[in-house]
């Protein structure tokens, strides 16, 4: 394909690419196509078998000219995957196995029909779904930063292309460099990454600096157990955020980009080194960038497994080459940052809302959200929910809307009992919140964060002071060690909270839990240290009972804490089949098979749970 | 016990291929691991020589990040995601499973050199929670009873493999 040199020119390279995706939408050109998840969640699901295996059966049967097959970014409905849509009809398979593929040729392609029992099903009305856009996971979102995934071939540029890539970085070239950083100050844009700081005024702070080389740094250290929004943005569309990082450079005038992406997303990564080899083929990346004197080169990093190098100090120091400790501040990377250089840290999320912003205007970003957070916000749904998987909502969204109409509740009839956001730096959200409007304040007034997007439901069988040490395990894992309240204090927090779930606690530990987190939150350098604790008063200002229940009570209100547990059968319910004493490794059951129900010896049981799952009945029983 | 000829060659390949880099030791010792498994004391003074760092400095980064290792991994590596939300769904007792059955801890390599656990901080894919990743591929909404047929399918992969070298 022919350089793109000059505006002119990526305007005919829009045009007709726009058209070749119309082609693939709308059939103007009289072909059908497919399109297949690509997203972690689905390629582990087959879905590259699913895509080769479509390819011969059409092949097969004559079809191939007349269908095509694509493979597009993650849908966000992962627990539904893997997914096939099929244009125009705009039909949507879920579920799909490699062995539905010729069901799906034969009965939708040759007779025309829909394959029925692939459609979505509504848990609440049983009805069946043929359209995306009718399913309540996707009724209210809206697709910002997510824009063009699972939509548009992310290893593909010239369907980005044709689908608004670099339009935004064409007119912001045309822009005075303090306009375009004016346009995202008044957008209100927030850091996504976590602590929300305001874009445009970072930006600001690097622009006003004099230097001879400044630099922009993309953090895609995505470590939040839990989340995984960045993932998806570089797997679906990666340009979004490369076109982000390049009007950023252009308004605080640096020529250099770094991203710095987990190792753990080996996909997110090959896909943005192809996204970033086509754009440098097409001159999109490079010196003198659409006829301008603006030249920028973009460099990957990728991390080895350092939670703490998701804070942009430490991650600077890990790109170059240290240990991932974070730097004092100040001076702030935008004042000394990059090889003390001026330079602006920027989460992948943050990025990918930039083009959105400049290609469609402020007004069309700021409709969304609330007052002092605009825009939209991608969470990553898990834990006890339905409908599992990635969402993109407008911010003032409420708890509720969240979990019971685009989640869709709790499964198995549970009860809902907490909302986790922030991951190891923020706090829980109980029922009483659930009219709360998601949005940054909201949720830190609550004691909790916005974080990078985690969402994690727990229902009446998660163990909150479990749920706590589970944290401060991740925490006191990962600090790096450089401040003593942060090192020692984690690890001091989690040897009572171990104490507690053990049934060795006294009450006098809750009030040295609270010192501890006092004394971490005051004396660390960085975030996490700050926020280490977070998981830990929440939780005791939240379910204060619970603790009080296993320090006085001795017990598990949600049957976790191994020690803390019984097992026993519920003579009602036993076939004296005899197959839990079989299974039981200590052999602390007893009784007569076919005559006598069983009886499992508490003294010797090790509560490793074995005869729970073997019991075909559900006759044992925790306590 | 020193490196092999072909493994310094293959050193100085990697670091002189970042030697343009303003600050190249992560992806000298990125590409060390994944090219050797692990990065032997050896290697960090190799290393050491060709660029200059020294070997104190070197040490304090691999031992800093949890993807660098002093010792050789096993063949398979058995990678049980800690993650929030395959916590809640239970990975605890899959990995205290998979430890009950190799009898080695998570970190640890059996001494046939075949497995090794590892406990993972969220792989990002929390819709198939609980999700555990044998070297590349991902087996997702993994139960305690399904630990055992993961340990068979690699017995049987490495089985097929060494039928196929003889």
């Amino acid at each position: 394909m022919k350089k793109v040199t000059n505006p002119e020119m990526l305007m005919v390279a829009n045009a007709t690419f726009k058209k070749r995706l119309d082609a693939k939408f709308f059939s103007t050109n009289g072909k059908r196509a497919i399109v297949i998840c690509g997203g972690t969640g689905c390629l582990s699901s087959d879905s590259v078998a699913i895509k080769e295996r479509f390819e011969k059966v059409l092949k097969d049967r004559n079809l191939d000219g007349l269908i095509s097959v694509n493979m597009v970014g993650c849908f966000g409905f992962c627990s539904q995957g893997p997914f096939v849509k099929v244009y125009p009809e705009d039909t949507l398979y879920r579920k799909v196995k490699v062995s539905d593929v010729e069901t799906i040729v034969e009965e939708d392609f040759i007779n025309h029909g829909i394959v029925d029992n692939l459609l979505y099903v509504d848990p609440q009305t049983h009805q069946k779904i043929t359209k995306m856009d009718d399913i309540n996971f996707y009724k209210k979102q809206k697709r910002i930063a997510l824009y063009g995934c699972s939509v548009i071939d992310p290893e593909n540029i010239e369907e980005a292309i044709g689908y608004g890539a670099f339009q935004a970085l064409n007119r912001a070239l045309h822009m005075d460099r303090q306009e375009v950083i004016n346009e995202i100050l008044e957008s209100g844009l927030r850091g996504r990454g976590g602590g929300g700081f305001p874009t445009g005024r970072k930006w600001q702070f690097a622009y006003n600096q004099e230097s001879d080389e400044k630099y922009v740094v993309c953090n895609g250290d995505e470590g939040d157990p839990g989340a995984f929004m960045d993932r998806s943005i570089l797997e679906g569309n990666p340009l979004s955020v490369i076109e982000g990082m390049m009007i950023a450079g252009y308004a605080i005038g640096a020529k250099q980009g770094y991203f710095y992406v987990r190792a753990e997303y080996p996909i997110a990564v090959n896909r943005l080194n192809i996204a970033i080899k086509q754009a440098k083929e097409l001159g999109l990346l490079g010196d003198n960038i659409l006829g301008t004197d603006f030249s920028f080169d973009v460099h990957l990093r990728l991390g080895a497994g350092a939670f703490v190098c998701g804070e942009e100090t430490a991650l600077l120091n890990s790109i170059e080459g240290q240990r991932g400790m974070p730097r004092p501040r100040p001076p702030f990377p935008a004042v000394k940052g990059l090889w003390g250089k001026p330079t602006i840290v920027n989460n992948v999320e943050t990025l990918a809302c930039v083009p959105y912003i400049i290609r469609e205007g402020v007004k069309e970003f700021t409709k969304y959200g609330t007052e002092k957070s605009k825009g939209t916000k991608v969470f990553a749904l898990g834990g006890k929910v339905n409908n599992v998987g990635l969402v993109e909502i407008p911010m003032g969204t409420t708890v509720r809307e969240l979990i019971y109409d685009i989640a869709g509740g709790i499964p198995n009839g549970k009860k809902f009992k907490a909302l986790q956001t922030g991951g190891p730096s923020g706090g829980c959200l109980t029922e009483e919140h659930l009219d709360t409007p998601i949005d940054f304040d909201n949720l830190v007034a609550l004691g909790s964060m916005m974080g990078s997007g985690g969402a994690i439901v727990m229902d009446e069988d998660n163990c909150m002071v479990d749920v706590a040490k589970f944290y401060m395990e991740f925490i006191c894992d990962e600090s790096c060690g450089k401040c003593t309240p942060c090192r020692i204090g984690t690890k001091r927090i989690l040897e009572i909270l171990t104490k507690i779930t053990n049934g060795e606690g006294e009450l006098s530990d809750l009030d040295r839990l609270e010192e501890l987190a006092d004394v971490t939150k005051n004396g660390s350098l960085c975030a996490l240290g700050q926020t280490a604790a977070n998981p830990i008063t929440s939780t005791m200002n939240r379910f204060r009972d619970e603790y009080v229940a296993h320090i006085v009570d001795k017990t598990c209100p949600a049957h976790v804490c191994k020690n803390l547990i019984q097992y026993y059968v519920d003579e009602t319910m036993c076939k004296k089949c005899s197959k839990c004493a079989r299974n039981c490794p200590v052999n602390c059951i007893t009784g007569v098979p076919g005559k006598e129900p069983y009886k499992i010896n508490s003294s010797v049981c090790v509560r490793c749970g074995t005869c729970l799952s073997a019991c075909p009945f559900h006759a044992i029983k925790k306590k | 016990m020193a490196l092999q000829e072909h493994a310094i060659k293959e050193i100085k390949e990697i670091v002189d291929q970042y030697k343009n880099e303003p600050t190249p030791l992560m992806m000298i010792l990125s590409a060390v691991q994944t090219k050797f498994g692990y990065i032997p004391m050896e290697a960090q003074e190799l290393i050491s020589e060709e660029t200059g760092l020294s070997v104190a400095e070197i040490y304090g980064v691999v031992t800093f990040y949890s993807f660098f290792s002093l010792k050789p991994k096993g063949k398979y590596i058995i990678g049980v995601c800690l993650g929030t939300a395959c916590y809640v769904k239970n990975s605890q007792q899959v990995i205290d499973k998979f430890q009950t059955l190799l009898g080695i801890k998570p970190g640890e390599t059996t001494p046939d050199g075949m497995f090794t656990i590892d406990a993972l901080r969220c792989i990002g894919a929390c819709a198939l929670a609980p999700a555990v990743r044998v070297n590349d591929k991902v087996y997702p909404q993994v139960r305690v009873e399904d630990v055992e047929k993961i340990i068979d399918d690699c017995e049987r992969m490495e089985a097929a493999k060494n039928e196929k070298g003889n």
